[in-house]
């Protein structure tokens, strides 16, 4: 699905990741883990063509997506959600949902300009679709509301149905969990589980212990900006590297 | 979707009564004014207010229309409407062209590009005298025919201006609330998540301003045909602040804002000829007291004034176009 090969970033003097590799399998959900500073949200903005990484390669189903521009991962089947949610705060939620089929609709500038008949169909499918996604990720009664004027955890909601609506074949989450109160942290695990099950691949950064344990099929561990070790979440539990990397060694 | 089309009938029939109501050559004469400032405010709302990005030029555009017209139709003898398009499609390229270098620049520095291409335009129109007529103007452009109607009086005029007005509003009112407005808008927010949405932010930016350079062209050319007379005052960096004034203060954002907004800075000026030299005091004046106390600009005040003297509690804000 999504394979990471030898990535090294380097800002000026400081290696964030060292020669990082290893793979995403399809159709499950896979942690990223790692104490402050381990290079996390560095790797997350290479895979999503954010940064540019000093070398490696990106292999995403087969190509390397290495160097494309981020606004050509969605139609490709990529897409993420941000750590500090970034909403269209001047729209409405269900417009939000909308921009989200941004790439899979294609009336230009013209077309919509003079209401083409293949327009309006379309935006009338964007309308449906839209409310379907706000039905699946359980805020549909809030269409109507300015973004900014969500509740943060309601703003991650919409996030991630923003996300969902570019129908990804993967998806990656940084740090979904950040903000969250617990009860909505059951919420998001229920549908991060709800979204795998439609078939699509879930990558998530994450801070929540519990929650990573709980959902995560296999969990990768960075530290220092190498990887430290990669497997279930039981063998993770049990690793002595990975508990020394959080805990601090003895010597 | 039904809303929009009873706001657009409301005001187009608000522009076909109006001159049954306000009469005389006068009055209609500031009237297309307020037309052809109307179309530059949507043209630039569309940019500023949609996509959020500055431009201190677009009275070029504007100009380019106008001397690009003047010049075909008079010195070159070709049919006006063929030299409108012409023209308008020129423009509209020649923006495509410099929109990709030039709105790769953010804030500020997008500012003082836009504000260097207006004045070099400024420049050509007043300096290259065998072809613009240079400072003195360039003059005797033909008026505008369909047919055996010649558009020569100023109530012709009005409804040649107005029905162009009318059809970039409808047209601009589409796009706003279409697929690429929500697009323009989410690079507004936030450029990055739109762009992890697929839009293709660079190239929207570019057509978006190319479109809005198109409309001003057009708006330019009825100017020419219109007036038959243009000279580089009409086009400099003065004009194109004036068109940024009535975008903020008409709403950003908003169609018909925009149209609030050429209104009052078309006829305000007139009705303040009493006050001569010291009009400009209180045209600045009006700016700050409205950009303090009705920073959404017009569109969103008046109904939030209305509401507050009629001691309403609101229940939904906001109009998108």
């Amino acid at each position: 699905m999504l394979e990471l090969q030898g990535i090294t970033q380097i800002f000026g003097g400081v290696t964030a990741l060292n020669d990082v590799s290893f793979s995403i399998h399809a159709d499950q959900i896979t942690g990223v883990i790692g104490p402050n500073g381990a290079g996390k949200t560095t790797l997350f903005n290479i895979v999503t063509g954010i940064y540019q990484q000093t070398r490696g390669q990106v292999i995403f189903e087969g190509s390397d997506i290495s160097g494309i521009p981020v606004e050509r991962l969605a139609a490709k089947g990529m897409v993420r959600t941000f750590q500090n949610i970034e909403l269209f705060g001047q729209m409405t939620v269900l417009e939000n949902v909308m921009v989200g089929l941004h790439s899979k609709s294609k009336s230009g500038l013209f077309a919509c300009s003079f209401k083409a008949p293949w327009a309006i169909t379309e935006e009338r499918r964007i309308r449906e679709e839209a409310h379907e996604w706000l039905r699946f990720v359980g805020i549909e009664q809030l269409a109507d509301v300015q973004a900014s004027n969500l509740p943060f955890g309601k703003g991650r909601m919409l996030e991630i149905a923003r996300a969902m609506a570019c129908k990804p074949r993967l998806i990656l989450m940084d740090e979904p969990a950040a903000g969250l109160n617990s009860q909505e942290t059951v919420g998001l695990a229920e549908l991060i589980r709800k979204i795998r099950d439609l078939g699509v691949t879930v990558v998530l950064v994450e801070h929540d212990m519990e929650l990573v344990m709980d959902i995560c099929d296999r969990i990768v561990v960075l530290n220092l900006g190498q990887k430290l070790a990669e497997g279930t979440p039981r063998e993770i539990q049990d690793n002595p590297e990975v508990i020394a990397a959080y805990l601090g060694d003895d010597e | 979707m039904k809303k929009e089309l009873i706001k657009y009938a409301v005001f187009a029939l608000c522009i076909l009564l109006a001159p049954l109501v306000f009469s005389g050559n006068y009055l209609m004469n500031v009237l297309v004014f307020v037309g052809i400032h109307t179309m530059l405010a949507v043209a630039l709302n569309l940019l500023l207010g949609y996509a959020g990005q500055i431009s201190l030029g677009h009275a070029a555009f504007f100009g380019l229309g106008a001397y690009g017209s003047g010049i075909l139709s008079t010195t070159y003898n070709w049919n006006p409407w063929l030299a409108m398009t012409v023209v308008a499609l020129v423009v509209g390229g020649l923006a495509f062209a410099i929109g990709f270098p030039i709105l790769k620049l953010k804030g500020h520095y997008l500012a003082m590009a836009t504000l260097g291409m207006g004045i070099i335009v400024y420049i050509v129109f007043n300096e290259w005298v065998a072809i613009t007529g240079g400072p003195s103007g360039f003059s005797g452009i033909p008026n505008l025919e369909l047919g055996p109607l010649v558009f020569d009086s100023d109530l012709k005029n009005y409804y040649l201006v107005w029905s162009f007005v009318l059809g970039c509003v409808l047209l601009s009112v589409n796009l706003a609330n279409s697929r690429i407005g929500r697009a323009f808008r989410a690079i507004h927010d936030a450029e990055v998540a739109a762009r992890v949405m697929g839009v293709n932010a660079r190239l929207l930016k570019v057509q978006v301003f190319a479109l809005s350079a198109m409309i001003c062209a057009i708006a330019g050319s009825l100017y020419a045909h219109v007036m038959t007379f243009v000279a580089p005052p009409s086009f400099g960096f003065n004009i194109s602040v004036e068109l940024l004034t009535m975008v903020v203060i008409g709403g950003l954002g908003s169609i018909y804002g925009s149209f609030l907004g050429a209104l009052l800075l078309t006829l305000l000026p007139e009705f303040l000829r009493f006050m001569h030299d010291y009009d400009i005091v209180f045209y600045g004046g009006l700016l700050m007291v409205m950009t303090i106390f009705m920073p959404g600009g017009l569109v969103r005040g008046i109904p939030d004034l209305f509401r507050k003297i009629t001691g309403l509690k609101n229940k939904k804000g906001g109009a998108h176009a």
